[in-house]
């Protein structure tokens, strides 16, 4: 199929970006998104033109670096993945389609699709971990966790970190994010000793880096490519009021 | 034996690490304040080092390429992590575990090492249950565990299908604790280019930003690599994309020895390459073998969709060539099971290049949600990618390239040949021989750093206590980084036609040609000519737009691809120069009548750790002679 992309360029943080128009011809199908732009890089590598930078790793859904907006939705149309997992399959031939960075004010643009996203660990250093030393574990059967509550706690925590719930929120709220951490220590014995502090710590780093407030729209569950769930946030709100 | 000193402690294998630990130098807390550590790498091995180093009071500096130390490549690590906990009651032990492992790699593996990588998996299941990683549980309370290939007992430890996910977050959040105590300062986006190296021993590294070009210097007492493996030099692998052996080669090129370079790993269940512009090719977890069937048509070149073929016309090849382990046999065998049946003529799908790993028995047995409770993520995966749902239809799958038994060669301390220069998890040799039993890699990985590392690092420290704060002033820093930045600029000015990628598709493809699942000294031979060709090819006709002080992605690949040509050429010498079918390792002119790998311990059982000469001579060979005191060597059977 022939496609036309209509990418964002950006050459650092500092200048304005634009979007720049690019014609792909006989996209396979059977190709991934990024695999797609693989092949618009090596054309324009070939033509000694600036590829188009953006971030990925694993391609298969998992490490969490690629995103970007596809025709306005965060990862693309198809719900549920991420854009290393999109395939061309849902396009059709002579579509035009928008591609764009994160757009966030805690994630500013690096270059072209690449965001920085810093602020997400920093988050999670200020207390997004269990304070125990190595060696000093308990023999791992005497910790007793109810079946239903531990997949519970898994299911909060196969978050990715890739962005995406912040950048789909008109407020830039991280609240998704920070509740599925929260989450998965909250649901487990193991993270109950230090609730407090963790929850504490969290929010206000989240504050300070200027992601926004939550007021509840959704849009973030709806673009989890991970289907991370809103009740995470209420737990998150739950756990913050308890632990002042 | 020359220059390899393995410092296997004296004692009865079970005694040897409880022993050295018990001898072994120490630094006191005072001292570790002052001490630096750099830690390259932030999976599993180098993300738990860098906290239990932090822990205990050093000063870590730690690496990755990614911009957070959460994405690294374990963290797509499917099935699960071993452990000898025998909580299944089903004479698992720690003795049986290395057991497994010592036979499952063929015979390839150092007793030592192995054993101790048994013996501390059961600390690793319990620091992580108490970090908080939310393993499978049984309605009790307690910790679920499943089957993987080549062993008899149920030792396998998994959080559905991310297992490594749910490892490495652990691991992030262990180290998140040690950033904010001040203890570890993390570089993200940093590539390291070469490794500093003053007076004989490893002192430091040179590291580009990627965000901004900038070079820098970073000095330390001691630096620790734990790169991964380089399975992508295939480059269709089951790797993250930008996975490359690029810091452990420079290592070598600086004098730390490289040991059984051609032990690949091909991991017998992938999806199949579907297109030309293919960039991965992503694993189906070795759990699936559990309950999927493997099996081709009876009848060649039978075109007839799955369903249609009657239960009389399936070929379950691996029940029956091996009815002992059955779907569960090894991976490297299950891998050349599906290459024979495919070469043969009885592949499925389009290319003729896949068998069918079918889950109709399964789900009639056990019910549709059974299934999908324990494999869920991973069906669905599959149906993303294919678009074929695997709950009406076999999936199709094919081996791929997945992990890389060799790398640095290691002594018991995890020390490379460079004194002050370890490597730890999949960048060294160490554990897994000929092949790697599934589970594993993430046991050890972990092992090393959380358990083994921390403990033989002080052995060396403690001689260092009097060395001050490593300027970075010193002429050995402004050599390496001059020569770094030279390379640099060398690849950015060739100005040819050609992208990196499409010459390490090219070498890909020769390297799976001639130097994957099956090998033969023609085959390889002609490798070497084809690689040295490409190689030239590549350094008159390589294009790299842009410059090198800014983000350049281009450059990146670039750099790494030039040195897998040069690991290339060892790996096929390397793969020449044994002259016997062990594990992973399959030499066509060495196979028993019925088609299964013949080893000669008589002259190979060693480990082959080579030397780099210097530019354009051949590598030297070391051997390092395995002893098995413990272990009878025995033909490998899984019938
Ligand atoms: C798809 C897949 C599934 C797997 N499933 C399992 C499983 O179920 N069980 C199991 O036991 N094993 C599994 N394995 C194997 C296992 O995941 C790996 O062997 C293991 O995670 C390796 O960990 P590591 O710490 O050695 O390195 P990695 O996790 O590969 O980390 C390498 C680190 O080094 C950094 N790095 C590399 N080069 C540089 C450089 N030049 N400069 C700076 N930083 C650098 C990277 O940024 C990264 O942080 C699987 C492997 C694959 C491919
Ligand atoms: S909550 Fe979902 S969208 Fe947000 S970072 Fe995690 S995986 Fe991405
Ligand atoms: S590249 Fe890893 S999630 Fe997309």
């Amino acid at each position: 199929m022939n496609l036309i992309l209509k990418i964002w360029r950006q050459k650092n943080p500092k200048t304005m970006g634009n979007f720049v128009t690019y014609r792909m011809d006989d996209v396979s199908p059977e190709m991934s998104f990024l695999e797609m732009l693989d092949a618009l890089n090596k054309k324009l590598v070939e033509e000694d033109k600036d590829p188009v930078a953006f971030d990925h790793d694993c391609r298969e859904g998992i490490c969490g670096s690629c995103g970007m907006y596809i025709n306005g939705h965060p990862h693309g149309p198809v719900p549920a993945i991420t854009t290393c997992h999109l395939s061309m399959r849902y396009f059709r031939d002579g579509d035009t389609i928008w591609v764009e960075p994160w757009r966030a004010k805690p994630f500013p643009v690096i270059k072209d699709l690449i965001v920085d996203r810093s602020a997400f660990d920093k988050i999670q250093t200020a207390g997004g971990f269990i304070s125990v030393n190595t060696g000093a574990a308990p023999e791992a059967n005497s910790i007793l966790v109810r079946k239903k509550k531990s997949d519970e706690a898994f299911d909060s925590s196969v978050c990715i970190g890739c962005g995406a719930c912040v950048a789909a929120c008109k407020n830039a709220s991280a609240m998704l994010f920070v509740s599925a951490k929260i989450s998965q220590f909250a649901l487990l014995p193991q993270g109950r000793i230090e609730a407090k502090e963790r929850v504490r710590a969290m929010v206000e780093k989240m504050d300070e880096l200027g992601f926004g407030s939550c007021s509840n729209t959704g849009a973030c569950e709806a673009e989890c490519p991970k289907q991370i769930k809103l009740t995470n946030i209420a737990r998150l709100n739950r756990e913050y009021y308890k632990a002042f | 034996m020359g220059k390899l000193n393995s410092k296997i402690p004296d004692g009865p294998l079970a005694q040897k690490w409880t022993k050295y630990k018990a001898s072994v130098k120490l630094v006191n807390p005072a001292n570790k304040k002052k001490l630096e550590i750099i830690v390259v790498g932030t999976g599993l091995s180098g993300a738990s080092a860098a906290s239990a180093l932090g822990e205990l009071g050093y000063s870590v500096k730690n690496f990755c390429y990614q911009d957070s130390p959460r994405r690294a490549h374990s963290v797509a690590a499917q099935g699960g992590i071993n452990a000898a906990k025998n909580y299944q009651n089903d004479g698992d032990s720690i003795y049986r575990l290395f057991y497994d492992m010592i036979k499952g790699g063929d015979y390839r593996a150092r007793e030592a090492n192995v054993y101790r990588a048994a013996e501390v998996s059961n600390d690793v299941i319990d620091h992580y249950t108490a970090l908080g990683v939310p393993f499978a549980r049984d309605y009790g309370g307690t910790l679920d565990t499943r089957s993987f290939g080549g062993v008899q007992v149920s030792r396998t430890f998994y959080a559905k299908g991310q297992t490594g996910q749910q490892c490495l977050l652990g691991c992030y959040s262990s180290l998140n604790r040690q950033i904010k105590k001040g203890n570890v300062t993390m570089y993200p986006r940093r590539e390291m280019l070469d490794l500093v190296v003053i007076d004989g021993k490893a002192r430091g590294i040179i590291a580009r930003n990627l965000l901004t070009g900038e070079i820098e210097r970073h000095a330390a007492h001691a630096v620790v690599l734990a790169t991964g493996g380089y399975g992508t030099i295939y480059y269709l692998s089951t790797l993250a994309v930008n996975s490359n052996a690029s810091a452990a080669w420079k290592a070598h090129k600086k004098g730390a020895f490289f040991a059984n370079p051609s032990f690949i790993q091909i991991h017998p269940t992938c999806v199949p390459q579907l297109n030309e512009f293919q960039s991965k090719l992503t694993l189906m977890s070795e759990s699936l073998r559990n309950d999927g069937r493997i099996w081709v048509p009876k009848m060649k070149d039978d075109k007839r969709p799955a369903n249609s073929i009657p239960e009389e016309e399936r070929d379950y090849y691996l029940e029956r060539r091996y009815p002992a382990f059955g779907n569960l046999v090894p991976r490297d065998v299950a891998s050349r099971a599906a290459k024979e049946r495919c070469d043969a003529g009885y592949g499925v799908g389009e290319t003729g290049l896949a068998v069918n790993l079918d889950f109709r028995d399964a789900i009639k047995k056990q019910g549709k949600k059974a299934i999908e409770n324990k494999y869920g993520n991973l069906f669905e995966m599959y149906k993303t990618i294919t678009g074929i749902d695997p709950y009406e239809e076999p999936m199709r799958i094919y081996p791929a390239g997945h992990y890389t038994m060799g790398g640095l060669w290691v002594d018991y301390e995890l020390m490379t040949t460079i004194p002050g220069l370890y490597a730890i998890g999949e960048s060294n040799f160490s554990d897994h021989g000929a092949n790697r039993l599934g589970a594993s890699s993430l046991m050890q990985a972990a092992g090393d750093g959380y358990f083994v590392l921390p403990n033989t690092i002080s052995n060396y420290l403690a001689d260092e206590i009097r060395v001050p704060k490593i300027s970075t002033d010193k002429p050995e820093f402004e050599e390496t980084e001059n020569s770094a930045v030279e390379r640099l600029n060398k690849l950015i000015s060739i100005k040819g036609k050609q992208t990196a990628s499409s010459f390490h598709k090219r070498l890909g493809k020769i390297l799976w040609d001639h130097c994957g699942m099956t090998r033969n000294e023609e085959g390889l031979k002609k490798a070497l000519t084809l690689i040295s060709e490409l190689k030239k090819e590549f350094w008159k006709d390589l294009n790299v737009p842009g410059t090198i002080n800014e983000i350049n992605m281009e450059l990146e690949k670039a750099g790494r691809v030039a040195d897998y040509f040069e690991l290339a050429e060892l790996l096929v010498t390397d793969a020449l120069d044994r002259k016997e079918s062990c594990g992973a390792h399959f030499r066509e002119e060495f196979q028993t009548p019925d088609g299964e790998a013949q080893r000669n311990d008589e002259k190979f059982t060693y480990v082959a750790a080579w030397e780099y000469a210097g530019e354009g001579k051949p590598h030297i060979l070391h051997k390092e002679e395995l002893k098995f005191e413990e272990v009878e060597m025995k033909v490998r059977s899984y019938k």
